[in-house]
């Protein structure tokens, strides 16, 4: 994709704001960067991950703990949720990598459920009320990530939105370089064809955990500027429909596809939040949307859209 | 801590009747993966249909109908509710996992995601998550026995022995009869199972069908027990899941052994060290990993 549209989006990321309530925009920013860590397991490796919520709720609960009961600046906050997933990741993987297929995905999920459970119990977490009123903070213990500006006479949190908004960039960018690397062409060649690339000699196994370890990180780096933007860490970002949505997401947008994700982390969060008055039939709606796209679907809008101008997105 | 030796055997009687709930829907899911090749993730919520059929056969359906003095007893809905869901599987199969024989295996998973959360979904508005009692026990199964040991519920006894029954009886049809032998071979080798004339589509919606009105049956032998409620499903099915990663789904008698002992394990734990036993399970799945990683009678 050449300058020009990489150009075009981020000056769509930086006037954003202004246009639209911008806790709205961070959400949306979050779950993409969320989706697109997911994306290079499933898309890029093959690897169905039922458990990706562990590492998004996990790095929520341990940031917002250390941004708030211990006073660690959101930086920091956000690193730590970010190591803590990784090395969360590391475990899941050394396990989960010793199947294959089907079984890779139950295991993710139940030991995702594992965490669910801690999450639940541990004594810091807050139960089921959930982590609340975590602190934005001193950004360098120097930019106050809480605070207002009057736009028009609105209130927008620029501050924060900004800080958001690189991060998003950052990781969205190590995930694009990731996925274009010699890196990224051996796990294409793994998910393509496993024994082929067992027997040129590469190390199978490691280069599975290495992406596995990279995509759970990347998804705690958004679980944990998640709960900064929020306040607030939650047994929802440790369930497993927060696991089904982040593959509903990835499935919507495109499977493999480096911009699919972020449209299908929008099309999902914009539409729970259009549908949330009609309560719990949103379970309906995610679930047939899910059937739909999985029978009839199952390259995803950027995929098709790929399809139709026969280029890869 | 004092182990009371009937404190263990009452733990290891109540894990038993979990592990005979596991051991069914386990059963089921490997039935249906030994056919289909996929996990079935709507397994839950067919587990969850199967008690609400029996539930709202019990109480809905007479007014329904215009008779009130109506109900689809205990005894009818333990054939009913699994012959209803079955045909729900068998729609299910015809009209959707069909098309999905020639992709990746993983898109079957997705598929009965999306329609265990339809199903949950839609059991949810309707009906109280936390549970409504299913009162259609049948007198001759009220009341207690004495075992020696404790005094057990007559109706769990009942439970543990019909659905022990009903797991042999699937190992006996797959492994001992002529259909079992064709099923086991359509396993193997579909085209050429399909070249001596069997037909092999047909005989995988019905597979499907069988192994969802398993979960059925579990469903409603576990109404009077647990309250019938829209989460039923969700909640047990992770459970199923750990249990068929440590059993591996490659034999019949597999499921059924894992099931069982992991509910007694469950049962053991909560005397042992009582916080761990929603999670020990889990951990059996981490050890499993780390020491047999293609599952204890697993064929990877």
């Amino acid at each position: 994709m050449n300058r020009l549209f990489w150009a075009v989006m981020v000056v769509l990321g930086l006037v954003a704001p202004f246009v639209v309530y911008p806790v709205f925009v961070m959400q949306l920013l979050c779950f993409a960067l969320f989706a697109c860590a997911f994306n290079l397991l499933i898309g890029y490796t093959g690897l169905l991950s039922f458990g990706h919520a562990a590492f998004f709720g996990g790095a929520a609960y341990i940031t917002g703990y250390l941004v708030k009961q211990v006073g660690l600046t959101p930086e920091l906050g956000v690193l730590a949720g970010t190591v803590a997933a990784g090395v969360m990741g590391y475990f899941f993987g050394v396990l989960a990598i010793r199947r294959q297929g089907i079984y890779f995905a139950m295991i993710t999920l139940a030991l995702a459920q594992v965490v669910y459970f801690i999450a639940l119990k541990a004594p810091f977490t807050g139960g089921e009320d959930g982590l609340q009123s975590v602190p934005r903070g001193m950004l360098f213990g120097l930019i106050d990530l809480g605070h207002h500006y009057q736009v028009g006479g609105k209130p927008l949190d620029l501050n924060l939105y900004y800080f958001v908004f690189v991060i998003f960039c950052l990781g969205f960018w190590l995930i694009y370089r990731a996925i274009h690397s010699p890196f990224g062409q051996v796990l294409k060649a793994i998910r393509e064809n496993e024994p082929r690339a067992v027997s040129l000699g590469y190390k199978v196994e490691r280069f599975k955990l290495l992406a596995f370890v990279l995509s759970a990180s990347l998804a705690g780096t958004a679980g944990a500027t998640k709960s900064l933007v929020f306040q607030l860490a939650s047994l929802t970002d440790v369930s497993w429909h927060t696991s089904g949505d982040v593959v509903l997401m990835t499935l919507l947008g495109g499977m493999g596809t480096v911009l699919g994700p972020v449209v299908g982390a929008f099309t999902v969060v914009a539409l729970h939040s259009e549908l949330s008055s009609i309560g719990s039939w949103v379970t309906v709606v995610v679930g047939a949307i899910f059937v739909v796209g999985v029978l009839a679907f199952r390259r995803g809008f950027i995929g098709e859209l790929g399809r139709l101008l026969k280029r890869s997105l | 801590m004092h182990l009371n030796i009937h404190m263990v055997l009452a733990q290891l009687m109540l894990g038993l009747n979990n592990g005979v709930f596991y051991a069914l829907l386990s059963l089921g899911l490997a039935v249906i993966f030994g056919m289909l090749n996929i996990i079935n993730f709507a397994h839950g919520a067919l587990y969850m249909l199967g008690a609400f059929v029996a539930l709202l056969g019990y109480t809905k359906l007479g007014p329904l109908l215009g008779m009130p003095g109506f109900h689809v007893n205990y005894w009818a809905a333990l054939i009913v509710a699994p012959l209803v869901v079955a045909l729900v599987g068998v729609l299910i199969e015809k009209t959707m996992l069909k098309r999905l024989y020639k992709v990746d295996h993983l898109y079957g998973l997705l598929l009965t995601f999306g329609l265990a959360l339809v199903i949950q979904g839609v059991f949810t508005n309707y009906f109280n998550v936390s549970g409504t009692p299913y009162n259609a026990m049948p007198a001759s199964l009220k009341g207690v026995v004495n075992l020696g040991f404790m005094i057990f519920p007559k109706y769990r006894l009942w439970s543990i022995g019909i659905s022990l029954a009903v797991c042999f009886g699937t190992w006996f049809l797959a492994e001992r009869t002529k259909l079992g032998s064709q099923l086991r071979a359509g396993t193997e080798n579909p085209s050429l199972v399909q070249a001596f004339g069997i037909n092999v589509p047909l005989l995988v919606t019905l597979t499907y069908g069988y192994g969802v009105a398993l979960a059925a049956f579990a469903g409603v032998v576990a109404a009077p027990i647990y309250s019938v409620s829209p989460l039923m499903g969700s909640d047990v099915i992770i459970t199923v899941f750990a249990v068929v990663v440590i059993g591996g789904m490659g034999s019949i008698m597999g499921s059924i052994v894992t099931g069982l002992a992991l509910g007694m394990v469950e049962g053991l734990t909560k005397v042992v060290y009582p916080p761990a036993a929603n999670t020990v399970i889990f951990f059996m799945m981490i050890l499993v990993l780390l020491v047999k990683p293609a599952g204890l009678f697993g064929r990877e």
